[in-house]
């Protein structure tokens, strides 16, 4: 399309203007918008453009802490010298400067923030899809709507209830929070999940006398495996990428704060300690790149659905 | 360290969690075998429970709270309302969110578009496209720390001519290569802001390049063979064919977009602090709550928050239904 745009003549009046030179069939100009080196050339330019930025705090990361603030990272090109030191240091669990029991906190937090939302949106999911009771649209429409509100509404009042119930400074106060927050999105799309299986197969359980728990776990959780994995790695970015309900809810120092809290203290407090920031930001960030790049449909399906939450 | 414990903390956690909910499906299997009739209750009841505690009662609490004062005392009626619309530290909190609002979605919308057309069936397209989504999966603040080192600035006046300053940030270094001097990025307003709006661009051109890519790949081959036929070709083709089939993507990857915009945090708040006058609604919520004690206040731009995102889903679902013709 680029190069459709660079040449206007073509580009304004089409194949209709046959008397331009050179004169082009049809398919060779619907395929030139691809082939064109000039369309190469700004997709080569946007993902280098977009590379740079990540390449040059990785390659820092691998720099001696002294070379990092006398020269630029490019330089290596002309001056190699590397070095592990600085992950050394920030895995290092005898420095106070250690990601180490950061990284732990933020595996604690993520898993159950991630188990206790999947469970919970499966039955409620399930009995909004195909159970009836009483008030049951009304209800389903209310969960839905409470996607668009957004967790800054709800922090302080949480904060005084967890204050109360003496589960401030927890991991409970965390995995609570990331579970309310996740189950409106997650019981919107299982459900829209579960509704796409046949009605029929339902109904012939039903009358041969199986019950709703039965069906839920014999037949249900099978079939949904797509929709777990899809909400699944959402609510794993999600929790693993938060800061705003670490910085509310976790408790001071080491005792429950994930790694993006640390980064963001260490950002503030050490700004210009680019040997540790750069290896503690790629040290956060391995996890959710392998776990991205591994199950990458899966997440374009979670996010699409998942547009409004936050 | 205390590693263990912790790790059997997360275990007991997710034991005592099963247990309760086995309980509960218990008590439903057994209520379903004497003939009772609603079971559905059993199942969404936990979840009810668990959004009515987190989500129904904090968000009222919180509208409660917009209209009393900053311990949460007395009533003062919409004077928290007031000032946000009327103080002049708030009034700059307002522009930036308007700025981010507008700016992002297109931008980033503009760039995933014309990346998604110029990869769609490219030799190498999935290492292609991986390359800008990348971006989405890492968090807000690792990506604030990558560009805060791109626009990393050193003062060329601490320098000797012997020893002159070397720039660190890449940014400023290739302005000095093309002859001009370093830029404090972070420091001037309104530009500031700009530079801000520049990291969300850059991870939300991904989640748009993706969403519309998957929709061009959806148009139906018979459409764009017949357009081919009838001569249609490069800029026409965009124009008539493949951009009013992918307009209901369009407009989601948009609103999508403007409403991370409404509710960015992470990044103001880890590149400026909300200093510089680039400060944005949420981290002025998180800096009154939190910070300045002001209850009433945070509450009320908290309110207004919810309140702008409300329009944006409307609308969004509004062209979903014209769309799906319903």
């Amino acid at each position: 399309m680029m190069a459709e745009l660079t040449t206007p003549d073509v580009a304004i009046d089409g194949a209709t203007v046959s008397e331009k030179p050179p004169v082009r069939t049809r398919g060779e100009i619907a395929k030139r918008g691809l082939s064109s080196p000039w369309a190469s050339l700004v997709a080569v330019i946007l993902a280098v453009v977009w590379t740079i930025p990540t390449a040059g705090l990785l390659v820092t990361s691998f720099r001696p802490s002294l070379d990092i603030n006398k020269t630029g990272w490019w330089t290596v090109f002309t001056n190699p010298d590397f070095t592990l030191d600085n992950y050394k240091q920030v895995l290092d669990t005898s420095q106070t400067s250690s990601l180490t029991p950061y990284l732990i906190n933020s595996i604690v937090i993520t898993i159950p923030a991630v188990l206790l939302p999947i469970l919970l949106a499966c039955l409620a999911a399930y009995a909004f899809a195909w159970t009836k009771f009483k008030g049951k649209n009304v209800l389903f429409v209310a969960v839905f709507a409470l996607q668009v509100v957004p967790i800054q509404v709800t922090l302080l009042p949480l904060l005084t209830l967890y204050v109360k119930l003496h589960l401030n400074g927890t991991f409970w106060a965390i995995w609570l929070s990331h579970t309310m927050f996740g189950l409106p999105l997650a019981i919107f799309l299982l459900h829209n999940f579960m509704r796409e299986i046949p009605g029929e197969l339902i109904e012939a359980a039903r009358v041969d006398g199986a019950g709703h728990v039965t069906i839920f776990f014999r037949m249900m959780l099978p079939m949904l495996k797509p929709a777990l994995a899809a909400f699944g790695i959402y609510q794993f970015l999600w929790v693993w990428n938060d800061l705003l309900v670490a910085l509310t809810f976790a408790g001071p120092g080491t005792a429950t704060a994930p790694m993006t809290k640390f980064l963001f203290d260490l950002t503030g407090s050490r700004g210009n300690a680019w040997y540790l920031l750069s290896a503690g930001a790629f040290v956060s960030m391995i996890i959710p790149v392998i776990v991205f790049l591994s199950l990458q449909r899966y997440f374009v399906r979670g996010l699409l659905a998942g547009s409004v939450k936050g | 360290m205390d590693v263990a414990p912790k790790l059997l903390d997360m275990v007991w956690a997710i034991l005592i969690f099963g247990a309760v909910i086995a309980v509960i499906l218990g008590l439903a299997a057994l209520y379903e075998k004497r003939g009772g009739r609603r079971a559905g209750w059993w199942f969404v009841g936990p979840s009810l429970v668990l959004l009515a505690i987190g989500l129904v009662y904090p968000a009222l609490k919180t509208l409660w709270n917009s209209f009393r004062d900053a311990a949460g005392g007395s009533f003062v009626g919409i004077d928290n309302y007031t000032s946000i619309f009327t103080n002049s530290d708030e009034l700059v909190v307002l522009r930036n969110t308007v700025l981010w609002t507008l700016v992002t979605p297109f931008v980033a919308t503009a760039i995933g578009l014309l990346y998604a057309i110029l990869v769609d069936r490219a030799k190498g397209e999935a290492v292609a496209k991986a390359v800008i989504f990348l971006p989405m999966a890492i968090s807000l603040v690792g990506a604030s720390i990558i560009w805060k080192f791109m626009y990393d600035f050193r003062d060329p006046a601490g320098g000797t001519t012997k020893h002159p300053i070397q720039q660190i940030g890449l940014i400023n270094q290739v302005i000095v290569w093309l002859g001009g001097k370093p830029y404090n990025f972070l420091l001037n307003s309104p530009w500031n802001t700009f530079f801000l709006i520049v990291v969300m661009i850059w991870i939300q051109a991904g989640f748009a390049m993706t969403i519309l890519s998957a929709s061009i790949k959806a148009i139906p081959a018979d459409i764009v063979e017949a357009a081919r036929l009838d001569g249609v070709g490069g800029f026409q083709m965009f124009r008539f064919v493949t951009f009013p089939s992918i307009r209901p993507a369009v407009v989601v990857v948009l609103t999508t977009i403007a409403i991370a915009c409404l509710k960015v945090f992470d990044i103001v708040r880890t590149m400026t602090g909300g200093n510089f006058d680039t400060n944005v609604i949420a981290n002025e919520f998180y800096s009154q709550t939190f910070s300045a004690a002001n209850q009433g206040l945070g509450a009320a731009l908290a309110v207004v928050l919810f309140v702008l995102v409300i329009p944006i889903i409307v609308y969004n679902v509004r062209q979903l239904r014209a769309s799906e013709g319903r």
